[in-house]
């Protein structure tokens, strides 16, 4: 299947991106450029993690006024597959693609470390292939992530299952200890009402290369392949 | 004010601007003529300490730097290139920010790094990686906190946002940093080597570019200013702050590697300190051109800045760029997809003469040659002279300090001291990941271990120094510094090949800390030779000292820093440090010695300030070193971890802590146990083995003919010296990862 | 007397405001190319009591001077609206 990654002045971590599902993944992947609005036929528009803009103003502000989201924004509302990463989680949130906003970690501090999560619904091609019970190890590295909805719009994320993930500890518990942002409970990552937007904050790409030491991340992007594939 | 730009100057303003009144009279030589403002400002600022290294260079200049993989030699470029195969080869360089972060910590760090990642993407390297050694006050004060914490922001957002990863570093704390923090930051980039872009200007009639950001009144005289003493009083200098933005260097990054790949460039430079003055000339003289630059076309931020403004603004996040007659469209093309910036402003002329114009009108004209470094600028010769406090450290008598009544409870105080504990406070701020090349995010190591994707190579790399060890004696401990930046590459898997330094010391007119830097410099020589690891470039930044009102300015600690780097040829061949298995054997290899010289140990917990360096041995430090590599690359041993600040207690901790194993192990009789156990008596290294390649490491350790002790082994979780129990690695991993976050954060509590 | 201070802080004009810069830019891109030169600062609202008008003045003045503008990156201003004591 086809892969665009979008990149923004200021990303940084689209050439990651493009690795993991070029070279070690073995997809076809284009770059997309903020300023182009053609999407080239991909079929899954990718959004990387970085600093668009600088991440001035809001994270993900300015990036969503870029030529080619307008194109994104087509291309989801017509049923296509989009998936934003860190940065690329906050800018769909600031498109409206995904619903809920990403504020300052209740630190006030950037924090890059590795982190747990767990799965919370299988129902959507980024986890169906996942294992519910199984932790997986994935590294966060953001100041705003703390993932925030008014009630009633988490009642519904809830309802519909629309979170995909959400932080643990390394035994598989959720508590306050294994939330590194204050995200509303423990909320890693969502999709949208449509199940075709997803974004999360931590980082797969970066646990997906055997000589990382740490392939995790690499079961996220195997579910969605084997979705298509069974599609 | 035009009138008084073009006036001649005077001895005074000379004077006002940093100059002695010796230098004047040479300017005044160089000239024929009297010089105006605009041009005894170009003069000041290129022959300030900062850009003419006038005060170090002849000792700089006995420093080791032929080595058989380097492909530039210090003082060519902008950083050292070092050969790592693959058609590839590895620019860095390290460099100091430590008046600017002592004014604004924020800024001051951030700029730091902004800086030095331009040296290396301006020779067209990608950096893939950074480090920095920082050094504080007492981490209890609370005008430290301020300044930690702005540090580490700003090098955070900055290198966060730029997107190049951490991957090493130091936190120092001594009394001797309280108003002169020191910021050094280092980046490590990688090149094709067929694609470097070199500083250097030459053709006649080539067009002159400046991109990048515009150019503003901010910095003006910050060179000046980084070569001055700072006071308190320097607060109100507020010109001399620079504000970085990491978004505009991205791009600048990326502007610049796409016009590595195209034929159009015939150099670039940076512009760091003293702005397009510096780049001007430094690019004119080493290529023997001269070059006529019309100041009025260079994009400003403000309205109506002079030409000496101009011409010393030390604005962020530009570079001069001389391209091929002709290739003027491929340039601008790439920086306008990068919505860049990239005018030209000039060309390049025969006979070494640069001419600056205002509206056609010529305001300074100065011969390059006679600006820079290796040229016309002053070298000067200074005064040493031993200080009292040495011949007093060489009294030092173990006999004198008792040992400690209860050794469990003095372990865990020292693994919580601020020098020893854990520095995740400050490293989970940085970006460690970003780029995905980081091996040592799961797999701990001694050096830092970017892997270069599709080789199967990796670099390893790390800043090392003690500097209470310098400071004790400068020489051994220099060497020491270079010692322990090899140990550190070896036991993470790799082979050193060379350094970057930076280095930092008080007021160089005064004999004894001038005597400091002359010894370090010795040290390192020596060191650098027996390692064969030469010196590829770096940096020096005086006049750090701390004032307290009203008592004598005291020099910081002397702080030589190593940024050392080192290729590992087979990444499956790396090392890491944590303990892997109950049932491993614990193994020394080197020797335990009767010495607790300089250690946290004695200076923090015994308090006392007067010894000499801890015991080295250079010759037994190269054997220790070799014999390790031989056993990490042969696969005989599962982990190596150096012994260095806090002593073998504190090592073994550090490789327990990630899997929550602990250790049973024997002290070794003939010396004290607090020597063995808190000493920093140096070439020792940790290593642990399965038990079923025990006859296989005893065999190949003995033809090394380097000492070597079986400690232990490794437990469950309980620490165990000489059937003592020492308490379970849990609780010290509590303590060793916690302490420092619990003293930063103890007055946001209360 | 109960005052409430509105206080501006801006980065000082000599400096670059990368934020400021950054959405300028992107102004295009909204088709306002009108707009140009944005500088983005904190504004600060807070309440002081004092017994007069000119003290209450310098509390805030001390305030802004000792940690709400960093007098090195920022320039300050403020103003003055008394309110009923509660």
């Amino acid at each position: 299947m086809k892969f665009g990654v979008i990149v923004f002045p200021g990303s940084n971590c689209d050439h990651d991106l493009i690795y993991v599902l070029s070279e070690i993944l073995g997809n076809d992947v284009v770059e997309l450029w903020h300023k182009d609005k053609d999407l080239k036929g991909v079929d899954f528009v990718m959004v990387p993690g970085g600093f668009s803009y600088g991440d001035y103003l809001r994270s993900g502000a300015i990036a969503r006024f870029s030529p080619v989201m307008e194109s994104v924004i087509d291309h989801c509302n017509q049923g296509g597959y989009a998936m934003g990463i860190c940065n690329g989680f906050q800018i769909l949130c600031e498109a409206g693609l995904l619903p809920g906003t990403l504020l300052h970690n209740t630190q006030h501090k950037f924090i890059c470390k590795n982190l747990y999560l767990k799965p919370a619904t299988r129902s959507t091609i980024v986890t169906s292939s996942l294992d519910s019970d199984r932790v997986l190890k994935i590294p966060v590295a953001h100041g705003e992530g703390r993932y925030y909805a008014p009630d009633d719009i988490l009642r519904q994320l809830n309802e519909n299952q629309q979170v995909i993930f959400r932080y643990c500890d390394q035994e598989g518990h959720f508590n306050s200890k294994a939330n590194p942002n204050g995200s509303l409970e423990n909320i890693a990552g969502v999709t949208n009402a449509g199940k075709n937007v997803f974004g999360m904050m931590p980082h797969p790409e970066r646990a997906a290369d055997k000589l990382l030491g740490n392939e995790d991340g690499k079961l996220i992007f195997k579910s969605i392949l084997n979705s298509f594939v069974g599609a | 004010m035009e009138t008084a730009e073009q006036q001649g100057t005077t001895v005074q303003q000379a004077k006002d601007l940093g100059l002695l009144e010796s230098e004047f009279e040479k300017i005044k030589e160089i000239l024929g003529r009297t010089p105006n403002f605009t041009e005894l400002s170009i003069f000041s600022i290129m022959w300030s300490e900062h850009c003419s290294y006038k005060n170090s260079i002849k000792w700089l200049k006995t420093l080791p730097k032929k080595g058989d993989h380097l492909l530039v030699e210090a003082g060519e470029e902008n950083a050292g290139l070092v050969d790592i195969g693959n058609g590839l080869a590895c620019a860095f360089k390290i460099e100091s920010h430590n008046h600017p972060s002592a004014i604004e910590p924020y800024q001051g760090a951030a700029t730091g790094v902004g800086g030095i990642n331009r040296d290396i993407f301006t020779m067209g390297a990608r950096p893939i990686a950074q480090l920095n050694s920082l050094r504080f006050g007492p981490i209890q004060n609370e005008h430290t906190k301020w300044l930690l914490r702005g540090v580490v922001k700003g090098i955070g957002d900055y290198g966060n946002a730029f997107g190049i990863p951490v991957l090493g570093g130091e936190v120092f704390f001594d009394e001797s940093y309280s108003t002169n923090p020191l910021v050094n930051a280092m980046s490590v980039g990688i090149v094709d080597v067929n694609k470097t872009i070199s500083a250097t200007s030459s053709g006649v009639g080539n067009p002159v570019y400046i991109v990048g950001s515009s150019t503003g009144k901010d910095g003006i005289n910050g060179a000046s200013f980084a070569s001055k003493d700072i006071t308190d009083e320097s607060a109100d200098d507020l010109p001399s702050v620079q504000v970085g933005d990491p978004f505009q260097e991205k791009l600048l990054l990326e502007a610049t590697l796409e016009l590595a790949e195209t034929d159009a460039v015939v150099g670039m430079q940076d512009m760091g300190a003293a702005g397009i003055t510096c780049s001007t000339s430094e690019m004119s003289a080493d290529g023997g051109f001269g070059m006529k630059i019309h100041l009025d076309k260079v994009p400003t931020r403000q309205e109506g800045m002079l030409p000496f403004e101009i011409l010393l603004s030390e604005s962020q996040e530009r570079m001069l760029v001389v391209v091929h007659k002709g290739k003027e469209q491929i340039v601008e093309d790439i920086f306008e997809k990068w919505d860049l910036n990239a005018v030209e402003i000039g060309e390049v002329t025969d006979g070494g003469q640069l001419e600056y114009f205002m509206n056609g009108e010529m305001v300074a004209t100065v011969p390059a040659h006679d600006l820079v470094l290796g040229g016309g600028a002053p070298v000067y010769d200074r005064e040493y002279r031993e200080p009292a406090y040495f011949a007093e450290n060489l009294k030092f008598d173990i006999d004198s300090v008792p040992e400690p009544d209860d050794y469990p409870a003095t372990a865990m105080k020292l693994i919580g001291l601020p020098n020893i504990a854990s520095k995740r406070w400050v490293y989970e701020q940085y970006d460690t990941m970003v780029g995905t090349r980081n091996i040592t995010t799961n797999g701990p190591s001694d050096a830092g271990i970017a892997m270069i994707k599709g080789s199967g190579k990796g670099i390893a790399m790390t800043v090392d120094c003690n500097a209470r060890y310098v400071h004790n004696d400068p020489k051994t401990g220099t060497s020491i510094a270079v010692a322990e930046a090899a140990r550190n590459i070896v036991c993470a898997g790799g082979e050193p090949s060379a350094i970057t330094n930076c280095l930092n010391f008080g007021n160089p007119y005064n004999p004894e800390a001038y005597w400091q830097f002359v010894m370090a410099i010795k040290g390192m020589s020596e060191a650098c030779e027996k390692f064969n690891t030469p010196v590829t470039g770096g940096n020096v930044s005086f006049y750090n000292q701390t004032v307290k009102e009203g008592s004598e300015a005291v020099p910081v600690f002397p702080t030589p820093t190593i940024g050392m780097i080192g290729l590992v040829n087979d990444l499956s061949q790396s090392m890491t440090l944590n303990f892997k298995t109950k049932g491993d054997l614990i193994f020394l290899i080197g020797e335990s010695v009767e010495d607790i010289s300089a250690s946290e140990y004695l200076h923090t917990i015994k308090g006392v300030k007067r010894s000499p360096a801890p015991h080295f041995d250079i010759d037994r430090e190269f054997q220790v070193q070799a014999a390790t590599l031989e056993m990490v690359k042969s696969g005989h041993v599962n982990a190596a971890h150096d012994i260095a600040d806090g002593g073998l207690f504190t090592c073994l901790v550090e490789m327990g802590i990630y899997a929550g194993l602990g250790f049973d192990i024997t002290a070794d009789a003939s010396v004290r146990l607090d020597s063995f156990l808190f000493g920093e008596g140096q070439s020792r290294i940790v290593v642990t083995l399965d038990p079923a390649k025990e006859d296989d490491f005893i065999e190949a350790m003995a033809k090394t003919k380097v000492p070597f002790t079986l400690l232990g082994h490794v437990t469950r979780g309980k620490m165990m010296i000489d059937d003592s129990h020492f308490g379970f690695i849990d609780d010290a991993s509590e303590i060793y990862s916690n302490s420092l976050e619990r003293i930063i954060d103890s007055s946001v509590s209360s | 007397m109960e005052f409430i201070a509105h206080i501006d802080i801006m980065p000082l004009d000599a400096l670059l405001d990368p934020q400021g810069k950054a959405v300028s830019s992107s102004m295009k891109n909204l088709g306002l190319e009108e707009i140009t030169n944005v500088r983005i600062g904190k504004h600060i609202t807070l309440q002081v009591s004092a017994s007069s008008k000119d003290e209450a003045e310098a509390r805030v003045d001390d305030a802004c001077k000792r940690l709400l503008a960093n007098q090195i990156m920022e320039k300050y201003r403020f103003e003055l609206e008394e309110t009923a004591s509660v």
